[in-house]
């Protein structure tokens, strides 16, 4: 983080000017500042949040916008739709534009289903309160008889101020109001809306996906998304691609015929993103795919991969190394775009929890106080079998013999 | 331009062997960060560079080279860097508009992966020759170059990997042998390399067939004994064919670690983490 410093004198274009002195550098590119987003530390790309600080924080601060964010899911596919619909709720809060793509639900389900935020305050209703009840809250601002000096401050902040935080959190037990939902514009693709047709070109990527980058192509073009003109950002989430409800059969066989289908589309999928101020969140059934190679070259096409394996149903359910999670995460890729080295995090093993009002991501130490006190109900069992060979034996009276066991099983 | 890596390979600058066919790989690793040493290095040798960017845009590489000192604009604006941008190409290719009708892009091939890369072949054969030849008042560069990132990409688009191996062979005759350049390639493969793979198409294969081709290869793996922050992976340089020294291959390999302007190499275990 000290690296700035050293290079304030080359006006280099993404470097930031923080506005804390009146020096400006002047920077060739114009920082473009929209709600919802900020430049990078690192190397001064434009980031939004996930909707879950803590995968932001895996993420190097947050996504990228021009990137895709490839979510291999978890056996039920619970998890996965879970950070799919943070995701969409972060676009909400952050007034940024949605499309929603499915083509087992329908995508007005998806949206109906967002978490509902938890802003800091009961903005929606006091503005309508207020008036009425200024003559009591004089009374009641005069009553402030120990915090006197908040009397001036006003009394809530409205919803605009708290969606100029970068990562909110949400309540899961509730849904999102609708009026809150509707304030955002959504652009929808199910695919049973869309039919087949013939396609004019042979290229290697199916009729469905087809049809799907045309319509995220038209969006970006008449939303006027393109990098030059655009004031929002587009946040498109694409429910289980790779599903046999694509028709596609990369999930179905071990040598699919249509082996490149998928990829072909993630293809076109970055083409249209580096060139657009949108972000994509893709979740693709991994654990369907039995090649590994194709999945190698899948995670490759999107820049940021990220695997959900979560316990349900696991026998690691029970386990009591795992009582406190609900599931493991694997980082597989983080891009390194515009720079020469990737931030990788530091630990490997991370495991997840669902909490009401969080999504926690943390390191998972792999239970060596679990290993500990399981060796040591082993350890007295033993102890407790040498004092019954003591016990019989009475020509040996040193008591070594204990001692000696216990450091025996206390080596693993 | 890596300092370390140019005295590994006893390049530099001012002098490099002509003819030569680098082949950048790795497994289960990223070694695109030679990609932009070489492209920084064919720069400063003021040799005419034909950069065929599959998998990023422009920005990237013009940010990336920026930190080692080059800058990517002024040299394309003065005609020494031809630059393919291959993801805005194929996007025009796979979303067929109404009105290109008759025009043939050089990734074509994205539109029909049977036809093969004939397409993007005549474009490298028409950009290579023909450029620096009767611009006026154009400067004398040094022999061509071309770099491709990431020719593995072309596999996921539905490309046999016969196709690619004749394509690179292709490239090797014009570009090596008859305008005495240079040729770089990327390519990245994922599986194991003990996995037996039933059919001959995909990335070993094209790996192999490559390796077969080259005459220096760099390829980047990750530590055998696991991830480590202060060491990246590590990078078997192997020369194929050495000109006068005999003809038997030499092998070395080096640990590498990549910082924000550059890229440290050293020998195994000599890490300055370590020592």
């Amino acid at each position: 983080m000290a690296a700035p410093m050293s290079d304030a004198a080359k006006p280099s274009a993404e470097r930031l000017s923080f506005n804390t002195t009146s020096f400006q550098k002047k920077t060739r590119t114009k920082l473009i500042s929209i709600p919802g987003s900020r430049p990078s530390v690192q190397n001064g790309q434009l980031l939004v949040s996930t909707g879950v600080t803590s995968l932001d924080y895996l993420l190097g601060g947050g996504l990228a916008v021009g990137t895709v964010l490839l979510i291999e899911e978890d056996r039920y596919d619970s998890y996965s739709r879970m950070i799919l619909k943070y995701f969409l709720a972060e676009g909400v809060v952050c007034q940024h534009e949605l499309f929603v793509s499915a083509a087992q639900d329908n995508p007005d389900d998806i949206l109906q289903e967002l978490p509902a935020p938890i802003l800091d305050d009961v903005a929606v209703h006091t503005p309508v309160e207020q008036p009425r009840l200024s003559c009591e809250a004089q009374e009641s601002l005069d009553a402030m008889k120990i915090a006197w000096r908040y009397q001036n401050l006003p009394k809530v902040q409205s919803a605009l101020a708290s969606s100029s935080r970068f990562g909110h959190y949400y309540d899961v037990s509730k849904t999102m109001e609708p009026d809150i939902r509707q304030t955002a514009k959504c652009h929808r693709f199910y695919l049973p809306e869309h039919p087949a047709q013939a396609s004019p070109t042979h290229s290697a990527m199916l009729e469905s996906y087809s049809a799907l980058l045309k319509s995220l192509q038209e969006v970006i073009c008449k939303e006027g998304f393109g990098i030059s003109k655009s004031r929002n950002i587009l946040r498109i989430g694409l429910h289980s691609l790779g599903s046999a409800l694509w028709g596609d059969d990369l999930c179905c066989y071990d040598n699919p015929k249509n082996g490149h289908a998928l990829t072909t589309f993630l293809y076109g999928l970055r083409a249209l993103l580096r060139s657009s101020l949108a972000v994509a969140v893709v979740t693709v059934p991994s654990h369907l795919i039995q090649d590994r190679a194709l999945m190698g070259s899948i995670t490759r096409l999107c820049d940021n991969a990220i695997a959900l394996e979560s316990f349900k149903g696991s026998e690691r359910e029970t386990n009591p190394l795992y009582k406190d999670y609900h599931g493991l995460l694997h980082v597989r890729q983080v891009p390194h775009l515009n720079c020469l080295a990737n931030k990788l995090p530091d630990h490997k093993d991370l495991a997840f929890k669902l909490k009401r009002k969080q999504f926690s991501i943390e390191v998972c130490f792999r239970g060596y106080s679990a290993h500990l006190s399981f060796l040591h109900k082993q350890n007295t069992v033993f102890s407790g079998c040498a004092l019954l060979l003591n016990s019989h034996n009475t020509h040996s009276p040193n008591n070594t013999h204990q001692p000696r066991l216990h450091t025996e099983n206390c080596t693993f | 331009m890596f300092t370390e890596l140019n005295s590994i390979l006893n390049i530099a600058p001012d002098s490099i062997t002509q003819g030569e066919f680098i082949l950048v790989s790795d497994r289960q690793s990223d070694a695109s960060f030679l990609i932009h040493h070489f492209l920084s290095l064919f720069l400063r040798a003021r040799c005419r560079v034909l950069f065929l960017s599959l998998v990023q845009s422009f920005n990237h590489y013009s940010a990336v080279s920026q930190r080692l000192g080059v800058s990517l604009a002024q040299a394309k604006e003065k005609g020494q860097l031809v630059f393919l941008e291959g993801l805005k190409e194929s996007l025009s290719v796979l979303i067929p508009q109404e009105t290109d009708a008759a025009t043939l892009s050089p990734l074509s091939v994205v539109r029909d992966p049977a036809v093969g890369l004939r397409s993007l072949y005549e474009f490298v054969q028409f950009r290579v020759s023909s450029s620096g030849e009767g611009r006026t008042g154009a400067e004398e560069w040094g022999p061509p170059v071309l770099l491709v990132d990431d020719l593995s990409v072309l596999l996921s688009l539905g490309v046999c990997a016969g196709a690619t191996l004749d394509f690179s062979h292709y490239c090797r005759a014009l570009v090596c042998s008859q305008l005495q350049g240079n040729v770089v390639m990327l390519t990245r493969c994922d599986g194991d390399q003990e996995e037996d793979e039933g059919n001959n198409e995909g990335p070993e294969r094209l790996l192999k067939g490559l390796t077969h081709l080259c005459s220096l290869s760099l390829h980047v793996q990750g530590l055998p004994t696991g991830f480590c922050r202060d060491i990246h992976g590590q990078v078997e340089v192997c020369w194929r064919r050495r000109r006068g020294n005999g003809q038997h291959m030499q092998k070395k390999l080096f640990q590498y670690k990549v910082h924000d302007k550059g890229a440290s190499f050293f020998a195994r275990g000599t890490s300055s983490a370590v020592l």
